[in-house]
């Protein structure tokens, strides 16, 4: 497997994941690890955790015009996830006409060549929920 | 503590400068406040010097080394898109601290064409969202259309106004206008933002000289003199999704409150105001959390005219950050250069009649670092 993108994604065995944590006094979950919470101030209190893989659209863009080197348009959505984390990504496998708010999807986790690479990369990815819009 | 007055005043015209420095950009908008205000540099006791291309380079006291090295303090800002205003209010709470009762403060930046950011390393770029300017701040467009139903057309309305308003302004990098079917015909950027829904990356300068109440009035300036009612900053709280998309409405309402609250009046009071229109979506969210109208009230107050120069409250008479021009450093005090401009009365063209209360807005920031904004409210005595 290549190496990831992101130090976001973990694996676990030969399945990778999207690592997050927890706070256990609020209860806010955050995409990757950090000591101190953002939103209670609470110190100490994170609990690691392996984040969702499925989620709905927040928000969508279709970017057409990006960094050198970088193949447009394409789908960038912010994502909530079921567990209530929120995390940025690219939305694949679907016509940009058909992206709605509140699209069910998940994660999926694939190699791809980064702009101005020359080999993959483990990346995530969001594609539709079975039997949502296609 | 004694009330804070600006007595000079003054911008360079926004443009493209390859062959300029960034010191000499400054010096040039420095002496223009100092003749604005009929000062020398010798009556300067210290600089505020705001820059964000060079945050490392002693920009400040580069600038002294072509206007004159008088030995005073020089303090260099870099504060994202709040740079210029930060370094504004650094100026003034010297004198509201009683350090000093004469200083300059100064905002400059050098840019070039195209996209901010995206250098160096293995990018994400494309395959985990987009890390763009342009597609932050349409998200932040789309997020009001989720909640308000905004439609792509008010979002460009926003344009058209601003770069009307800019035909009338000398100062304005760009003075077209643009009709609503070029600005939505435009080249699509990220969606709902077109090219011309972007602000411009040009290089300019501005610079204000700050005094302390007592000493307006010992030298005779105050027919001139433009009161500071408030001087207020933020940075980010926390927002649910600020791991994913940027917030700057957060800090824009916290200071706008801190603001309004500080200068003893409402919203109703401000005859114009400067905000950050980065892009054009971010126009219309400003509105709302500066208070100029209610929640989800954004998209009628564009298309009512209510902000247009006329209206109500116009908002960006220069042209704004869309057409004026964004040199990130400067902004923050070209914007006060723009409010206090209409509050003299001398605004020629595009003069908001009558202007007694002006406010100026900045907030910046990028994707996984946070937010600056600084508001300043201004009243004319």
């Amino acid at each position: 497997m290549s190496e990831p993108l992101l130090p976001i994604i973990h694996t676990e065995g030969d399945k990778p994941y999207l690592a997050g944590c927890r706070c256990t006094q609020c209860g806010h979950v955050y995409v990757g690890p950090r000591e101190v919470c953002a939103k209670c101030t609470a110190r100490g209190a994170m609990e690691p955790v392996h984040l969702a893989e499925t989620g709905k659209v927040h928000v969508w863009t279709v970017v057409h015009r990006s960094f050198p080197g970088v193949a447009t348009p394409f789908l960038d959505v912010i994502v909530d996830l079921d567990d209530g984390a929120h995390i940025k990504g690219t939305l694949t496998d679907i016509d940009p006409d058909k992206v709605t708010f509140d699209l069910p999807v998940r994660v999926v986790f694939r190699e791809a060549i980064p702009a101005g690479q020359d080999k993959p990369y483990l990346t995530y990815l969001f594609v539709p929920q079975q039997g949502a819009a296609a | 503590m004694s009330d804070v007055y600006v007595v000079g005043i003054d911008m360079i015209r926004f443009g493209r400068f390859p062959d300029r420095t960034v010191p000499g950009l400054a010096a040039e908008a420095a002496l223009m406040a100092l003749d604005d205000a009929g000062l020398s540099i010798r009556d300067m006791q210290a600089l505020y010097c705001g820059n964000l291309g060079q945050a490392n380079g002693m920009v400040g006291q580069r600038m002294l080394g072509e206007i004159g090295q008088t030995g005073i303090p020089v303090v260099n800002v870099a504060n994202a898109c709040a740079t210029g205003a930060t370094a504004f209010r650094d100026a003034w709470m010297s004198i509201k601290a009683g350090l000093y009762d004469t200083v300059l403060a100064v905002g400059v930046e050098q840019m070039g064409k195209g996209l901010l950011g995206g250098t160096g390393g293995v990018s994400p770029e494309g395959l985990v969202g987009s890390y763009t300017m342009p597609a932050m701040f349409a998200q932040i467009g789309m997020e009001h259309a989720r909640q308000y139903g905004t439609t792509f057309e008010q979002f460009a309305k926003v344009s058209v106004k601003n770069h009307h308003h800019s035909t009338l302004n000398p100062k304005s990098m760009y003075r077209k206008e643009t009709p609503l079917e070029e600005v939505m015909g435009a080249e699509m950027i990220a969606y709902p933002n077109t090219k011309l829904m972007c602000s411009v990356n040009v290089d300019g300068s501005a610079a204000a000289v700050l005094m302390a109440e007592e000493k307006v009035r010992r030298l005779g300036l105050m027919d001139r003199a433009v009161r500071v009612r408030a001087s207020e900053m933020s940075s980010n709280p926390f927002a649910e999704r600020q791991m994913a998309m940027p917030d700057f409405s957060g800090a824009t309402r916290l200071a706008a409150k801190q603001a309004y609250e500080r200068a003893g009046i409402g919203p109703e009071d401000v005859n114009l105001v400067e905000l950050h229109d980065c892009f054009a979506t971010a126009e219309l969210i400003h509105y709302e959390n500066l208070g100029l109208c209610a929640d989800g009230e954004a998209g009628r107050l564009i298309d009512e005219g209510v902000t247009a120069l006329g209206g109500r409250v116009p908002v960006n008479v220069s042209g704004g950050l869309l057409s004026k021009g964004h040199p990130l450093g400067a902004t923050g005090i070209a914007n006060i250069y723009e409010v206090a401009t209409h509050l003299r009365g001398a605004a020629g063209a595009r003069q908001v009649e009558g202007a007694r209360i002006g406010m100026t807005h900045v907030v910046g920031g990028g994707p996984g670092m946070g937010t600056a904004c600084a508001i300043h409210v201004l009243e004319k005595v």
